[in-house]
């Protein structure tokens, strides 16, 4: 229940004595309702289901309920072989596949101490930023649209379409990947595939010029985003916050460049960082970051060198196809991996990436048998999201879609 | 200019080596530690339930360990143990850029300290860990279930959950709601025993005699 005080400015005269004296001060009660934002909502980026405590206009609080794309991917995936779990990484975060999958096969490899060969490692650099980049278009276009920007989603589809045929030209599938296995990569980039993203690359920044005249200092989007959900660096640690929302808090802190996997320590980028914590800052960042990830790219071209993209140990990657027609071994190692597929020497190992939306982390339990122990994956969103709460008490309802929007929120990844 | 590589190896083992102290440090210094040790590379201290809340504390706020941020709060079931849970916790630092990850072992009676006050995001992780196998954590006020259904029943990452549930979901047509029934599979749920044979077993079915003479156990008549 709320107090709301009415001003009318009836004349005194025209009013009973009881009538005036209300006048002055009149109390309206008005009911807080309970508003459910979702599941079936198109701001709702998926599944979520808000409830919304409203005082009028008002968020006095803001109580997700998840779960409701729930599959049970941990218990799954304990069920098995660790070549069958990989697969299921990519419909976590369907939107950044391939990052996630790096964080398994990390993992993976990590608990069987295999090191990957370098050619491996570039590609595997190159398509986790190409990977970011798709990420950030279609959360940023998506974003403007949450707050009323069409134009940004038209043209953001056009140029993810581009990145999606890099991926299908280099594993197969536009989406569901399962390109990041343990031991390198599932096959070697195809003729030509380097060159058309060089291509892509030198182009591509044109296009976040585009994107940046529609946004950055569109009037109405700043009056959508700046202010909107500020989150101090202090909220932002406690709560959990990794990857540009917490850049954009103002911490300089990026996997990429603290913790560095795979070839990432070879490559010079910057980390964008902002100060204010709001929705528009993590516009912001997102925008830095698609720019320092075309560089990244364009690193991994240059340095790029042919050779093997997996290890030799056929008893972890498959042999090559034409050699399993004529050996023996190869037959039997080809069989044993698709079926019986490799074990991990027992150990527990906490290995996390920096997924274009923060920390995604892989806590991997073996016990020496082909199947993981347990595989708790720990998503980045489900942080970003419970902090909602706190981030929109005390703002209007459309500016609680800008700060869904600028999360970042997947549910497959939140869900599991 | 030192070459990339061996920049990144100095890099590491330096990281290794603070690790190391900081192990060191954990188990000499902290009363109640069980172990602190350098496990796959990584540190690893398990506790006690009761001095859980006091080493939290102290991780997140002396400046020699600074750990920030709780990146992630998970269960583990070990179902032939006397304490089949393991509570596991990861923190982050990023002030000092190293990860401690913290264990405590409890069952299915016994609370583990909540520590939602010391890091807000533990809430959802608490509840996800109680929604899975059924953990308590005394002192949080919102332990509800979060990623399973709405009226859910049983922890489905123990390990004696079946992966296909008891119950199934559908909408029926006739009675226009949705409706639970029991799960009935047309194909029985298949779990391969992808264990060689092979590599097991010694001494083939049917193949002894061969087996004992190669063996050389053959005992001589």
């Amino acid at each position: 229940m709320s107090e709301i005080v009415l001003h009318e400015d009836i004349p005194e005269e025209l009013m009973s004595a009881d009538a005036a004296a209300e006048a002055q001060i009149r109390t309206v009660e008005i009911d807080s309702h309970a508003l459910n934002f979702g599941p079936q909502h198109p701001s709702a980026h998926g599944v979520l289901r808000l409830v919304l405590e409203m005082e009028g206009e008002v968020v006095a609080r803001a109580i997700p309920h998840i779960g409701l794309l729930h599959r049970g991917t941990e218990k799954l995936i304990e069920y098995k072989t660790y070549p069958k779990a990989l697969p299921y990484f990519d419909r976590l975060d369907y939107v950044s596949p391939m990052c996630e999958e790096q964080a398994f096969a990390l993992a993976t490899e990590k608990l069987l101490g295999i090191d990957i060969p370098d050619r491996a490692k570039w590609i595997r650099v190159m398509f986790a930023e190409m990977t970011r980049i798709l990420n950030h278009i279609l959360n940023l276009t998506s974003f403007g649209l949450d707050c009323g920007a069409l134009t940004p989603a038209l043209w953001g589809y056009e140029e993810r379409e581009k990145l999606i045929e890099f991926y299908e030209a280099a594993s197969g599938a536009r989406f569901h990947a399962n390109y990041f296995r343990p031991g390198g990569v599932a096959r070697d980039l195809p003729a030509g595939l380097e060159e058309r993203i060089a291509e892509w690359a030198r182009q591509f920044p044109r296009w976040i010029d585009d994107l940046e005249t529609l946004l950055t200092n569109n009037r109405i989007w700043k009056q959508r985003t700046v202010g909107i959900g500020v989150f101090t660096t202090e909220q932002a640690l406690a709560w959990g916050f990794s990857g540009p929302c917490l850049r954009a808090s103002g911490v300089p802190w990026d996997l990429r460049r603290a913790q560095p996997y795979d070839n990432y320590d070879k490559v010079t980028f910057n980390i964008p960082v902002t100060r204010q914590g709001d929705c528009y800052d993590r516009y912001l960042v997102r925008v830095a970051e698609m720019r320092e990830s075309v560089k990244i790219v364009e690193q991994c071209l240059a340095q790029i060198k042919p050779g093997p993209v997996r290890i030799q140990d056929h008893k972890i990657t498959p042999p090559p196809r034409r050699e399993m027609k004529r050996s023996m071994e190869a037959l039997i190692h080809h069989f044993k991996l698709f079926t019986e597929g490799y074990h991990v020497p027992p150990g527990a190992t906490y290995t996390a990436v920096e997924s274009p939306k923060g920390e995604f982390g892989v806590y991997l339990v073996a016990d020496g048998s082909n199947r993981p122990y347990r595989c708790k994956i720990r998503p980045t969103g489900f942080a970003h999201l419970q902090a909602i709460d706190e981030m929109s008490r005390r703002h209007m309802l459309a500016d609680a879609v800008a700060i869904i929007g600028s999360l970042d929120l997947v549910f497959g990844e939140i869900d599991r | 200019m030192a070459e990339p590589g061996t920049e990144l190896t100095m890099k590491v083992s330096l990281a290794r080596g603070a690790l190391g102290s900081l192990a060191f440090a954990l188990s000499t210094g902290v009363p109640g530690i069980h172990s602190a040790a350098i496990e796959e590379g990584e540190l690893v201290v398990r506790t006690g339930r009761d001095r859980l809340l006091a080493l939290m504390g102290l991780l997140r706020d002396d400046p020699r360990y600074a750990c920030e941020q709780l990146m992630d709060l998970c269960g583990v079931d070990y179902p032939a143990r006397a304490e089949r849970f393991e509570v596991v916790y990861n923190l982050l630092s990023v002030t000092h850029n190293h990860r401690i990850r913290v264990i405590v072992t409890t069952d299915e009676a016994n609370p583990v300290a909540s520590v939602h006050h010391l890091w807000p995001c533990a809430t959802w992780w608490e509840r996800e860990c109680y929604d899975m196998y059924g953990v308590l954590f005394s002192g949080q006020p919102d332990l509800r279930r979060i990623l399973t259904d709405y009226g859910f029943e049983g922890h489905p990452l123990r390990k004696d959950f079946p992966l296909t549930g008891y119950v199934e979901m559908r909408y029926d047509e006739d009675r226009r709601q949705v409706v639970y029934e029991p799960v009935k599979l047309t194909q029985d749920f298949r779990n391969f025993d992808f264990e060689s044979p092979w590599e097991g077993i010694l001494t083939l079915p049917g193949d002894e005699k061969a087996h004992e003479s190669r063996q050389g156990l053959k005992l001589p008549r």
